[in-house]
């Protein structure tokens, strides 16, 4: 039986090692923030951390996490965390808000590469992320705004 | 066939009887030429009463819209659906405004089905669509405030035994003339013994401090913002089932045989039944059911095997100028205006199937238990629901609850008149219901490709139309012909078809608030075995693509700028006008831009609000268009939420633009070719333009924002593009076609 650390907390795993990480953390842990869009990392609304790394869980098996510290939105307690929720909240971001675990965990682990990026970095960090409702706009405002209130 | 404020329907019923009890009717938006797409006749009983009552109010409950508890909380019932448009923000801000309550004290819940109480006053039946959700309960929202805050105010007044005119209430605080002071949780219990008055006064609006402001933020921001806002794919419910159906591989294809023993083998797999979808897989989680799913042996026969999407297209082109057209309008000085005009413009026009691909793929949890079928569901509709589940489950409609949580998008997909994914997770619960240990709550999960090739899709269409300008410039005759799929045919609200005339199909082109003459307009409504649907903005997704580029090229040929022509022909149209002058000068129309830019415009009228759009639109390196800037002009009445108002243009834009550079779902040999995102592009951030918002400021009542903003980005892109290389887009998407700099 294989073990992860998931948002601090060691936890056994029941179902077969090979089962898609995502239906692991939704249907075994119970935590259901982060979400199924399409199956196959297209759509980025199951991005998770793996050792503080953006990683699509409906296409991860459950054993690459194994022995390593798992991150859902319901984990999030870093100070760019923080300043990334603040932002997208102050900026009202979310409109079905369905794609926006995923959007605020690949923001969050670009800041914590990046943490001063130009609109490029962002294209790049967060082409993985559909939102259907197009709050494109607003996640780009968010994130610079998350950066200038960690740098200030 | 006309709805009833009682919920039930009456046949030959004239118009103004109707109109006197439902407020408003057909006629009365074609009237104000609205063009409204989810107005409903139905076909259903709507007399449906909530299956159980609301909450018993232990603090004060002076209407079914709000409930002040003793500590003070206020909680808004929310008859609408929030699928992200913002809708539970806005009518909350209008019970607050007229209530004078706290804001930070607010909660809202989701109304039950309950269609005499929380009927849409547009449409008479209980849904959202349409973008009516601000615009139908406008004023009923503000009686309901200013209702409740006068019987707290008469309830202070009593108790300080001063008038209730010498009362003052701000932000939750009740305040008396000699500095009493009182929460609303205080007088509460004494208002709740107080008879309900009539016809309150409203607010002067000059006095609003929440509409039209920008201090209300979304209600449901931090929820979303940490994981915990519950989705219907979220639901968790005892010794509760996830089921997954394998659904025909054609469209009309049946199943001959399946072999299940592989499925019940997998571990998790409980049961394997049939059902009118196909072969229902039910697992203890999704994983198994999906697994499950993949083992089962399969024997379908080949449907409609010989559908094919650009069959279709041929198809469509040929019956232009056959038989079997429906008239939508007719001038006898059209053919000859056409004859003797001196420029002309000839085009055929051709727009895809499109799916929604709404982010959370459909899906819905029912159970069958104690002699009930209780349902979770992003239910947009919920008379539809209930009285679907009903007829499903077998049982009465007063027999079905449904529980309405938020949805991860519809863009129309779940505003569907079949109740689709409500009725299939009721087939999946009542099958298991009569096996051992099936008497349990099953979540019924589409995939993304169950989603995304199950029909249900904005239909295909072409447009053929023959534009003249006479030697003066002026249109000497307009001939117009759309072919395409009825979306009101064959379901409830088929009897809104008149004379062959859906006039989903043909909004935007007829009627047209430009000044045109000399118009004629036919439509032809063949019949598929896909089944449609509204899709944001509905008939508008085409008519203002063909109208507006139309607008662009027949400026061109009389040698005129895009907007002045537009202008000319909107003599009539302040409002319109209004919105096309102000993007015009903020986007900078006409400025001077760099080599390899240009600028393009549209302005729709759509579902009683304006819109107009300038787009800066440049070329990637391999030549497909990127759209760099739009700027959006909008006037929807009253602005409630203008920060909402700017949210829902700056997505219509992105929505917009998907449709527009990639939206096309393609049918070969009866099966659907795109599945998932890689093959079904939509939107990504590298593609989002900058969008600058505009509202004109209003006193007129507030209309809808969800879906008028769409309509005019493809056509002002396509503008844009035709300027900068010359080629002219007459088939969507963008992505078909390579462009090259003039």
């Amino acid at each position: 039986m294989l073990n992860i650390k998931v948002n601090g907390e060691t936890r056994e795993v029941e179902s077969d090692p090979s089962t898609p990480l995502l239906w692991v953390i939704r249907d075994e842990f119970g935590l259901t923030g982060t979400k199924y869009g399409c199956g196959v990392a297209q759509c980025g609304a199951c991005t998770v951390h793996v050792d503080g790394k953006p990683m699509r869980s409906c296409s991860a098996p459950t054993y690459m996490a194994a022995g390593r510290e798992l991150t859902t939105i319901e984990g999030l307690q870093s100070a760019a965390a923080k300043a990334v929720q603040q932002a997208w909240i102050d900026l009202d971001v979310v409109q079905c808000g369905y794609c926006q675990s995923g959007q605020i965990m690949s923001a969050v682990a670009l800041l914590a590469a990046t943490p001063k990026p130009s609109d490029e970095d962002i294209d790049n960090a967060m082409a993985g992320n559909i939102c259907r409702c197009a709050t494109y706009h607003r996640i780009r405002a968010a994130i610079h705004r998350a950066a200038g209130s960690l740098t200030a | 066939m006309r709805i009833f404020e009682d919920g039930n329907i009456g046949t030959a019923i004239d118009g103004s009887t109707a109109s006197t009890r439902d407020g408003l009717n057909r006629r009365d938006f074609l009237k104000s030429g609205a063009a409204a797409g989810f107005v409903l006749a139905l076909q259903l009983p709507l007399g449906n009463k909530a299956m159980a009552a609301a909450p018993a109010a232990s603090g004060f409950a002076p209407n079914a819209f709000i409930r002040i508890a003793p500590d003070s909380t206020v909680t808004f019932v929310i008859k609408h659906h929030e699928m992200g448009q913002g809708s539970t923000t806005g009518l909350a801000t209008i019970l607050a405004e007229e209530l004078d309550c706290d804001w930070a004290k607010v909660k809202t819940e989701y109304a039950p089905a309950d269609t005499p109480t929380y009927k849409n006053l547009a449409f008479g039946a209980q849904g959202t669509g349409g973008s009516t959700a601000i615009a139908n309960s406008w004023p009923q929202m503000r009686q309901a405030g200013a209702t409740a805050r006068a019987m707290l105010v008469s309830a202070a007044a009593q108790k300080w035994k001063v008038k209730p005119e010498q009362i003052q209430v701000s932000a939750g605080v009740i305040s008396g003339p000699a500095g009493q002071k009182a929460a609303f949780g205080d007088v509460a219990a004494a208002a709740a013994k107080l008879p309900v008055p009539k016809d309150v006064p409203l607010k002067d609006p000059k006095n609003f401090v929440l509409v039209g402001k920008q201090q209300t933020r979304r209600v449901d921001s931090i929820a979303k913002c940490t994981g915990k806002a519950m989705y219907t794919m979220d639901v968790k419910l005892p010794g509760m089932l996830t089921a997954v159906i394998a659904r025909p591989p054609a469209f009309g294809a049946q199943l001959k045989s399946f072999d299940d023993s592989a499925a019940k083998a997998v571990p998790g797999v409980k049961f394997v039944v049939k059902v009118p979808e196909g072969v229902a897989v039910v697992a203890t989680g999704t994983w198994a059911a999906l697994q499950g799913r993949k083992a089962l042996k399969l024997d379908w026969d080949g449907g409609a095997a010989a559908l094919s999407t650009e069959a279709m297209f041929a198809d469509y082109r040929k019956r232009v100028g056959g038989a079997g057209a429906a008239s939508v309008t007719r001038s006898e000085q059209t053919a000859s205006g056409l004859k003797s005009a001196a420029k002309s413009v000839d085009a055929v026009y051709e727009f895809p199937y499109l799916a929604h691909a709404a982010m959370e793929p459909m899906n819905c949890v029912a159970w069958l238990h104690d002699g009930i079928i209780e349902t979770w569901g992003g239910h947009q509709f919920p008379t539809f629901d209930q009285n679907f589940a009903a007829q499903a489950a077998g049982l009465p409609p007063e027999k079905v609850k449904l529980n309405t949580l938020v949805s991860g998008g519809s863009f129309g997909r779940r505003a569907n008149a079949w109740s689709d994914f409500t009725v299939e997770a009721v087939n999946v619960a009542k099958a298991i219901s009569t096996l051992p240990g099936g008497k349990v709550p099953v979540r019924v999960q589409q995939t993304r490709e169950d989603d995304m090739r199950g029909g249900l899709y904005r239909p295909q269409y072409i447009h053929a139309v023959k534009v003249g300008l006479g030697s003066d410039g002026h249109i000497a005759g307009w001939q117009h012909t759309v072919v395409g799929q009825s979306i009101m045919a064959g379901g409830p609200m088929a009897s809104l078809i008149k004379d062959g005339v859906d006039e989903t199909s043909v909004e935007g082109v007829w009627p047209t608030p430009y000044a045109l003459s000399n118009a004629t307009v036919d439509l032809y409504s063949p019949e598929q075995p896909v089944r449609p649907l509204w899709w944001r903005s509905v008939g508008h997704t085409h008519t203002a693509f063909v109208m507006e580029t139309l607008m662009d090229e027949l400026a061109g040929l009389a040698r005129q700028d895009a907007v002045a022509w537009r202008l000319n022909l909107l003599k009539e149209q302040p409002r319109l006008a209004g919105v096309l002058k102000l993007a015009a000068e903020k986007g900078g129309w006409g400025k001077t831009l760099p080599k390899g830019k240009a600028q393009g415009v549209a302005c729709h009228f759509s579902f009683n609000t304006y819109v107009a759009q300038v787009v800066e639109v440049s070329l990637k390196p391999d030549g497909s268009p990127r759209v760099e800037r739009v700027t959006v002009a909008v006037d929807c009445g009253v602005p409630v939420n203008p920060d909402q108002i700017a949210a829902q243009m700056e997505g219509c834009v992105g929505f917009g633009l998907a449709a527009a550079l990639y939206g096309e779902i393609e049918i070969e040999q009866g099966k659907v070719k795109q599945g998932n995102y890689h093959e079904y592009k939509v939107l990504r951030i590298p593609d989002m333009p900058v969008v600058e918002v505009h509202i004109v400021p209003s006193t007129e009542a507030p209309t809808g924002v969800g879906e008028p903003g769409v309509p005019p980005l493809a056509p002002a892109v396509a503008n844009a593009l035709a300027k900068l290389t010359g080629q002219r887009v007459r088939r969507l998407p963008f992505a078909r076609h390579k462009f090259t700099q003039a």
